[in-house]
């Protein structure tokens, strides 16, 4: 047994790992566990990828099979990182259709959560841009699902959190890009309602999300950058960087974090020297658009190699909720306004729009989703949980990729979509044997 | 732009065979795989193909079939500029010092293979006058261990058979570059308990390798430096000493 804990380091759960070196060795080792879950790279924050008893590593499964560069069809098996995709296809002018906040996350678990990337209000999630996945069954079947063939299964699977069975390979569209930089524009926001205005207006951009800073309080309150960004073009790269590079090579993180910092080291006053700097840096680049390489643009954290150590050995709590547009503003004024009074406030929060989704149990919907990452403590809990009631009364619910401590009533408030998830999990025979600590806290 | 160059990679389905045969691909060299399991080998064809843009072709070879080794040579589609053999059995001690079946499958497929096969090669880069070959040894074999001693006889013999064509190609200009990897975090070595600093992930062989023979100069590398020191003091313990330690 080894004890295992996802990205934010919390909780932590014994667990027999199962490796697994090819997609064809999937079958056998799933006939043998019950109790288990697929894990990727371990960048769910809390316990979704950790197995009620074992634990199926798929890293093994990185090969890619197949793409095509007159369609820009990608076909790769579920481990295969995403890193790896930027670093093969960027410089030959291809893009994912969707990334999340960092890029050393495996295909299969960007199906598993049906990831939305800083474009969900415009061209969906993850899963929108599937043409089809392989999914083995605990009865040892390998089953190809897409939007035409074995839809309800391939809709319980995009967003299901592996709990359907293992996800062995999956077929998505790039997109073509011009160059490998970022045409960004800030907007700055003296408050929550400008943030959420900048958003609605940088709606029709590419890509939009807003950092807030959360110690602001009062009447700057959610005061807040907005980053706006395109694919910069061939023709804006040559007017805004003369002879730059079209594609720079991908960046490798030099920093790192070597050890667990002390549990003091983020409060009040740090968390608001860090964020006053921030926010006047941000707002000194306003304006003008310029040019970003895409993998900070994108990826800013993947810079900062263990960068979830800086909360200390008891871990944090990583709180994403998405809140109905209709409730939008007063709660996420309630929520922040609550985040804000804290002695130990967040130290990172993102503000995005997003648009709705198809998977049974995935998390968008029409709405404003905010992220907060809170270290460890013992108040921590029941200010979330007051958070969490804020969240359900607005109709929202919260990312399943994220969470670690909703409780059942609340998860089952949010997620209308689940007795159609729990029918074909039952029709599958994936219930009872398919199971994470999440699915088992949860009640799925 | 000239014709591509390539290289022909042997015990492909190794970590650091794909490792090795991805870095030359990337570099814009036509790879050929060769293995046992030509299934597990297309696997990685389609891999490198698909990163890489590349043709990647694949061959099936048995290195403990010798007797066909020139014909396997006869069917590539051409005489590779290098041949890079990472072919390598670790095999289980314990089992080989009463099984002589299993002995003699280590000793085989460690050093008599892969030595004649790059023996063959060797004759053939000679008649062209041009070619380079990469063998990747051990450090198992720089002194013989109770912990491995079967599998490090046999390292020692291909080291050893390495350095002999070394000397003689070295006239003809040609090169011949023996690889000591030390740990590398494998399948092979899955499960064990190896020393982080000690230890090298599959890519930064490959790298190695890429950057040896097709850039350097050197003749024999150990992948971290670390390791020449190391196997340098390992060999100075006196054999009195040595027959006594627990390694």
């Amino acid at each position: 047994m080894t004890e295992l804990t996802g990205w934010a380091r919390y909780p932590r759960h014994e667990t027999q790992l199962v490796p697994a070196s090819a997609p064809a060795a999937i079958r056998t080792l799933l006939a043998k566990c019950s109790g288990s879950i697929a894990r990727g790279n371990g960048r769910s924050y809390g316990d979704a990828a950790i197995g009620e008893r074992t634990t199926l590593l798929t890293r093994g499964l990185d090969r890619m099979r197949a793409f095509d560069p007159e369609t820009g069809l990608l076909k790769v098996e579920a481990g295969v990182l995403l890193a790896d995709i930027l670093t093969a296809f960027v410089h030959r002018g291809f893009f994912p259709p969707v990334v999340p906040g960092t890029k050393l996350v495996t295909v299969g678990g960007m199906i598993a959560a049906d990831v939305h990337g800083k474009n969900h209000h415009r061209d969906g999630g993850f899963g929108n841009h599937l043409e089809q996945l392989k999914l083995v069954l605990p009865s040892g079947e390998t089953i190809a699902c897409s939007r035409e063939n074995n839809a309800d299964l391939f809709a319980a699977t995009v967003g299901g959190m592996g709990l359907t069975g293992t996800i062995i390979e999956a077929t998505f569209r790039l997109k073509p890009i011009e160059t490998g930089w970022m045409r960004q524009r800030t907007v700055v926001a003296a408050d929550l309602d400008g943030a959420m205005a900048a958003l609605r207006e940088t709606a029709d951009a590419t890509y939009s999300v807003a950092w807030i800073d959360c110690v602001a309080r009062g009447a700057s309150l959610g005061r807040s950058l907005i980053y706006a960004a395109e694919h910069a073009t061939r023709e804006e790269i040559e007017a805004l960087r003369p002879g730059a590079a079209a594609f720079p090579p991908p960046k490798t993180g030099r920093l790192a974090v070597p050890f667990d910092l002390p549990a003091w080291t983020l409060n009040r006053w740090s968390v608001g020297a860090f964020n006053e700097f921030y926010f006047r840096r941000g707002a000194a680049q306003a304006g003008d658009p310029f040019l970003v390489h895409w993998d900070p643009y994108f990826f800013p954290l993947d810079g900062i190699q263990g960068w979830n150590r800086i909360y200390g050995r008891r871990g944090f709590i990583q709180h994403q909720c998405v809140i109905p547009t209709a409730a939008a503003r007063p709660t996420l004024g309630a929520i922040l306004d609550r985040i804000s009074r804290r002695a130990n406030p967040s130290f990172l929060a993102v503000l995005k729009q997003l648009g709705g989704s198809f998977g049974h149990l995935s998390f968008p919907l029409d709405g404003y989703t905010l992220a907060l990452d809170l270290p460890v403590t013992d108040d921590v809990f029941p200010l979330l949980d007051e958070i969490d009631r804020l969240v359900v009364a607005a109709g929202g619910r919260l990312y399943l990729a994220k969470d670690s401590r909703q409780s059942q009533a609340t998860f089952e408030a949010g997620y209308p979509g689940l007795a159609k998830f729990r029918d074909i999990r039952r029709a599958v025979g994936a219930d009872g044997c398919v199971a994470s600590r999440l699915s088992a806290r949860l009640g799925i | 732009m000239q014709d591509r160059k390539t290289m022909l990679l042997l015990g492909a389905t190794s970590d650091i065979g794909r490792a090795t045969a991805l870095q030359y691909a990337q570099a814009g060299w036509q790879v050929l795989l060769a293995a046992r399991n030509v299934e597990a080998a297309r696997r990685e064809a389609d891999d490198i193909a698909t990163r890489t843009g590349a043709e990647v072709g694949v061959h099936r070879l048995d290195i403990l079939e010798t007797d066909r080794f020139e014909a396997f040579i006869d069917e590539l589609p051409t005489l590779p500029d290098t041949v890079a053999c990472v072919v390598g059995e670790l095999g289980d001690q314990a089992r080989a010092q009463t099984d002589l079946g299993h002995a003699t499958l280590l000793l085989r497929s460690n050093f008599e293979g892969p030595a004649l096969l790059l023996g063959i090669f060797a004759e053939r880069f000679l008649v062209r006058r041009s070619g380079t070959l990469i063998g990747v040894s051990s450090v198992a074999g720089d002194r013989g261990r109770g912990s491995n001693y079967v599998y490090g006889a046999a390292k020692a013999g291909f080291t050893a058979f390495l350095s002999g064509l070394r000397n003689r190609l070295a006239p003809a200009g040609l090169k011949m570059i023996t690889v000591k990897p030390g740990f590398v975090r494998t399948r092979m070595t899955a499960g064990m308990k190896l020393p982080p600093l000690l230890t090298a992930e599959p890519e930064e062989v490959g790298r190695a390798i890429f950057a040896a023979a097709e850039k350097g100069r050197a003749d024999v590398i150990y992948v971290r430096p670390v390791w020449r020191m190391v196997m340098t003091t390992i060999g100075l313990i006196p054999e009195t000493l040595f027959k006594r330690l627990r390694l």
